[in-house]
């Protein structure tokens, strides 16, 4: 009886795990790092783990937790609030759609489904910027954060990696 | 992962799928609805935006420490190997100071002179707080920076954000704990300065990118490469003649300021309060410092 309810708490809390490393990657991404000119193009490390985790375990990262945490982003980061929760959304969604393509596929071509949707979220975000500030602005801060974010993609992906081999199977 | 089939699943599958779908549908509205409000009325978010900052901030003052060390070893390595031209360096530049004292001194003398026969108020009493950066906000299109004093510390919005070099940008939020400095080189930061040579008048404008862009000044200006650019005072932000960079680009793409201080390598802000309200309200600060709306 006492260990099943251990047994309980352990899988939920391991199913919980997800959404929480994300959470924390949000805060890390805002640890300065004392490097020049990283802040600008620093990579977008919520995005990598909603588009693994839409991909891959979708259950255990729900629209509803992508959306909590694209605002959790918005509010710290200081940006427009909703643009990170809508982008961030947006990738689920689209993620979730295409999970049967990218199924048991090479990493390469997670790879390269993430590099479509990381210029994606690059294009919407300048958008939206443009709109905001009711004027053109210059696409190449956007444009460097999405090569970072493709670039840094494989080191975040293994992280996911190691920690989805510790979740339990289901669903 | 495979799904499973069975006769329930394949019934509940498409509902399933529907729910989702208006879950999705629903919660991009929300989005959109969000950042309207946000375009609307700030203050409502802005508030909560303080309050999570704040709740965040012990974490994110845990996690800066760590950073910082590293950075403070790299630079005492960069140091150490630089140490014999750093040293006949400083000596040539100690020997120039050297010179300014005197002349500084001069100046200062005449000036309290000056100000005696004219019966000069002085400015009031410049009281500052140094803080912590704590957070080093990412993104494309937003440059602040989170420092671990605020209000309880007496950091107001619109305190300038100063380092030994120059101004760096100005207290944009402030919450119990923490503060948000918007700096010079954000899209929505806009400083009236002047060109200390020539006094003339002008606006900076930060545009995302390293080096901020002057703009509005006329036609006729007098600049040449290395002037320096201070601030002017108007508008009641900040006073007369906080350096803030020198011209390094003059061309069609206009004219570039390097800022003094760089917002990269820094461990600690110094936020001043000179005592000015301002001529801009509270509530407009907000607004303005976010969509840019001069």
């Amino acid at each position: 009886m006492r260990m099943a309810v251990w047994q309980n708490l352990d899988i939920a809390a391991r199913k919980l795990t997800p959404f929480l490393v994300a959470l924390a990657l949000v805060i890390v991404n805002l640890v300065p790092l004392h490097l020049p000119g990283y802040a600008t193009i620093s990579p977008d490390l919520a995005l990598m783990a909603v588009y693994y985790w839409a991909l891959h375990r979708p259950s255990l990262m729900p629209a509803i937790a992508v959306f909590i945490l694209g605002l959790f982003q918005d509010f710290l980061s200081g940006g427009p609030i909703g643009l990170s929760a809508g982008s961030l959304t947006l990738v689920f969604a689209v993620a979730v759609s295409q999970a049967q393509f990218f199924y048991a596929k090479s990493f390469l071509v997670v790879w390269w489904g993430f590099m479509m949707v990381s210029v994606g979220v690059g294009i919407i975000q300048w958008s939206v910027a443009c709109i905001f500030l009711g004027r053109l602005i210059s696409p190449d801060p956007a444009f460097f954060e999405c090569a970072m974010n493709i670039a840094a993609y494989p080191i975040l992906g293994w992280l996911f990696f190691q920690i989805h081999r510790t979740l339990p199977v289901g669903e | 992962m495979p799904e499973d089939t069975g006769p329930k699943v394949r019934t509940a599958t498409p509902l399933r799928g529907f729910a989702q779908r208006c879950v999705l549908f629903f919660l991009l509205s929300a989005s959109i609805g969000l950042l309207m409000l946000g375009r609307i009325d700030t203050t409502l978010l802005d508030e909560a935006r303080i309050a999570l900052t704040d709740s965040t901030a012990p974490i994110l003052e845990a996690l800066s420490r760590p950073t910082a060390t590293i950075s403070d070893i790299a630079g005492n390595v960069r140091e150490l190997t630089n140490l014999r031209q750093d040293n006949l360096a400083l000596k040539a530049e100690n020997a120039r100071l050297l010179q300014w004292q005197q002349v500084a001194r001069t100046l200062l003398a005449e000036n309290d002179q000056l100000r005696t026969l004219m019966n000069f108020a002085s400015d009031t009493a410049v009281k500052s707080v140094v803080g912590r950066v704590i957070g080093d906000t990412g993104g494309p299109f937003i440059r602040s920076l989170l420092v671990n004093a605020g209000l309880r510390e007496g950091v107001k919005p619109g305190h300038a954000a100063v380092t030994a070099d120059g101004l760096l940008g100005r207290v944009a939020s402030a919450g119990k704990r923490s503060s948000r400095i918007l700096l010079i080189s954000d899209l929505n930061s806009r400083i009236p300065v002047l060109i200390e040579s020539t006094r003339a008048r002008a606006m900076l404008a930060g545009d995302n990118t390293r080096r901020p862009r002057l703009t509005f000044f006329s036609a006729n200006i007098e600049i040449e490469i290395g002037s320096r650019i201070v601030t002017s005072g108007h508008g009641g932000m900040f006073p007369t003649g906080i350096a803030i960079g020198m011209v390094t680009e003059i061309g069609d793409a206009g004219i570039r300021i390097e800022p003094f201080s760089s917002p990269d390598q820094l461990e600690y802000i110094r936020l001043v309060d000179y005592g000015l309200n301002g001529i801009i309200s509270e509530k407009q600060t907000s607004k303005s410092q976010r969509y840019g709306i001069p």
